[in-house]
């Protein structure tokens, strides 16, 4: 799924200083699933700038509408024009809790209207509920190889993104980057290939990339075959 | 296989090779790079010019690499790492440095940009070490870039590679020297290491593959204990050998400077000229010395194990 994080408070106050009549948009996509944006996250941040307004930027309860909303998903331009057409004219502004993928759809349905981001969106990632931790596992690089790797990423889990890994900066399977403190993927994938008895797979040259593959900005022309809900 | 360098030739003829290291630094200045080279004329067959070593934002090795074969007549292996070019770059630093005479290249993944002097620079890795070996030897052999566009007058020029014995998982490390091999690479250069142990080590993981790509094994003579300390703290995966460190430092408290340059000198011969040796008898095609600013020592080193000191 894609992490998002929510922005810290000052800069969203920072960023939102004009705007005083203002909806809080959450998300129940994936933003909305990790606690980040969804719909609780949205009615505290809207009580949060409320108050951030009145004692920082003295305004006073009646200057402000800051109102929170949720959309099942803020990536699918059907869902976003059915739950805000019609509700969306009372602000000037909408602040969005959802990745900027959902970001940039609320703006494309209502270009009148300034959208801004209340988080950063960080990475597509894979979660481990037992630490609580979220991990980068795909750069959706468009041209997957996980087959050839053990199933581990090198685009993504190499800082280097090597095709012919490991580098030199591998010390006992640690990573140079980072202060040697996460794996080396390239080891990870070396011990997997080893495991299976592939070998080969690791002794192969893997040749360059073409990356037009990846090249932004990319579209899925007829992609959308089911719209999930939006109808 | 033709020779384009003496590198290359004295390996084909069988000799034992020695190779130095220089490395231009944040400086319009090269004096002292070419000063330091000079020595070593008649004792290492090449010296490496590094490329932004550990990532910091150096003089260009193209340009050192050259000054240093043009005014200190000594041939370089020239440093060209793939963190700060993409294969663009990397081509027409390859044409340029054949153009200008360079006869060596060593092909290097490159530290990560994140550790250098300007951290927050972008990284490119387009290609790999490997890659870039497989990139200069179509360039070289077949007159075309990566995208099998002819070049007009291809270059003529060796490429070598690195290749870590302190790696642990050692096997990861060595057989990619293999991938390496199939990639073209004409020879290779070691990570420095101290003992025999971690050479015959590289050697059999190499002979279970059957890899025959020339190796030149990296050992650093230490200039004081300052930089033995430093080395041994600071190279993540390699340590200098307890008793050599403690003998460094008890030179480092000798109050007489000319007598503790001369001590320094003594134990490094010491230990080292027992190390070359031993490498000698190895498997190894030669010694790559990397002892920055340090000449008079891989001068002496060279000549005592030659059986001229
Ligand atoms: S290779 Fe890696 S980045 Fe590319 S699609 Fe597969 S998992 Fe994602
Ligand atoms: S240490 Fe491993 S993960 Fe890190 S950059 Fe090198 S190959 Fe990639």
């Amino acid at each position: 799924m894609i992490v998002v994080e929510q922005k810290p408070l000052e800069d969203i106050l920072d960023m939102v200083k004009d705007s005083d009549r203002m909806l809080v948009l959450g998300c129940d996509g994936c933003s909305g699933i990790y606690q980040v944006g969804g719909e609780k996250q949205a009615e505290m941040l809207s009580s949060m700038l409320k108050i951030g307004k009145k004692t920082k930027g003295g305004k006073k309860e009646g200057d402000l509408k800051i109102e929170a909303s949720t959309v099942l998903r803020q990536c699918d331009k059907e869902i976003v024009r059915e739950a805000l057409e019609g509700s969306i004219e009372g602000y000037d502004a909408v602040l969005s809790m959802a990745c900027g993928a959902g970001v940039q759809t609320v703006a494309e349905v209502f270009p009148e209207k300034l959208v801004l981001p209340a988080v950063n969106t960080k990475f597509i990632g894979m979660q481990d509920r037992e630490m609580g931790d979220l991990h980068e596992r795909c750069s959706a690089c468009g041209d997957c190889i996980l087959d050839e790797t053990g199933g581990i990423c090198p685009i993504t889990r190499c800082a280097k993104g090597l095709l012919n890994g490991p580098c030199g900066g591998q010390v006992e399977g640690k990573c140079e980057v980072g202060g040697y403190e996460n794996d080396c993927a390239w080891i990870l994938i070396y011990k997997k290939l080893k495991e299976f008895g592939k070998i080969d797979q690791f002794l192969k040259l893997r040749l360059v990339r073409d990356n037009r593959i990846s090249q932004s900005p990319r579209d899925l022309k007829g992609g959308v075959k089911y719209s999930g809900g939006g109808e | 296989m033709e020779a384009y360098s003496s590198l290359m030739q004295e390996i084909l003829d069988g000799k034992f090779v020695f190779t130095g290291e220089l490395e231009p630094e944040k400086t319009t200045d090269l004096t002292e790079l070419v000063e330091g080279a000079k020595p070593l004329v008649g004792y290492a067959v090449a010296c490496n010019v590094t490329d932004n070593p550990q990532s910091m934002a150096y003089m260009s090795s193209l340009v050192a690499s050259y000054v240093v074969q043009r005014d200190a007549g000594m041939e370089t292996i020239y440093q060209l790492r793939c963190s700060d070019r993409n294969r663009l770059a990397l081509t027409a630093d390859v044409l340029g440095a054949a153009a200008l005479g360079l006869k060596n290249i060593l092909a290097l993944t490159g530290d990560h940009v994140s550790l250098g002097d300007n951290p927050g620079a972008k990284s490119v890795y387009d290609l790999d070490s490997a890659l870039l070996t497989y990139m200069i030897r179509r360039m070289v052999d077949e007159g075309v870039d990566l995208a099998g566009k002819p070049i007009h007058e291809p270059p003529k020029i060796h490429v070598g590679v690195a290749v870590n014995p302190n790696a642990d998982p050692l096997e990861a490390e060595i057989i990619k020297l293999k991938r390496k091999e199939e990639a073209g690479a004409e020879f290779a250069q070691t990570q420095v290491i101290y003992d025999m142990e971690k050479v015959d080590g590289l050697f059999e993981i190499y002979n279970q593959y059957g890899i025959k790509v020339p190796v030149l094994i990296g050992i650093f003579p230490m200039k004081n204990y300052g930089v033995a300390d430093y080395f041994d703290k600071n190279i993540p995966g390699v340590s200098v050998p307890g008793e050599l460190l403690e003998t460094l430092k008890k030179v480092s408290e000798i109050a007489d400077k000319k007598q503790r340059k001369e001590k320094y000198m003594e134990v490094n011969l010491e230990y080292f000229e027992a190390f070359v040796r031993d490498i000698m008898k190895s498997e190894a095609k030669g010694v790559h010395v990397m002892a920055v600013g340090y000449e008079a020592m891989v001068r002496e080193l060279i000549a005592r194990v030659r059986g001229e000191g």
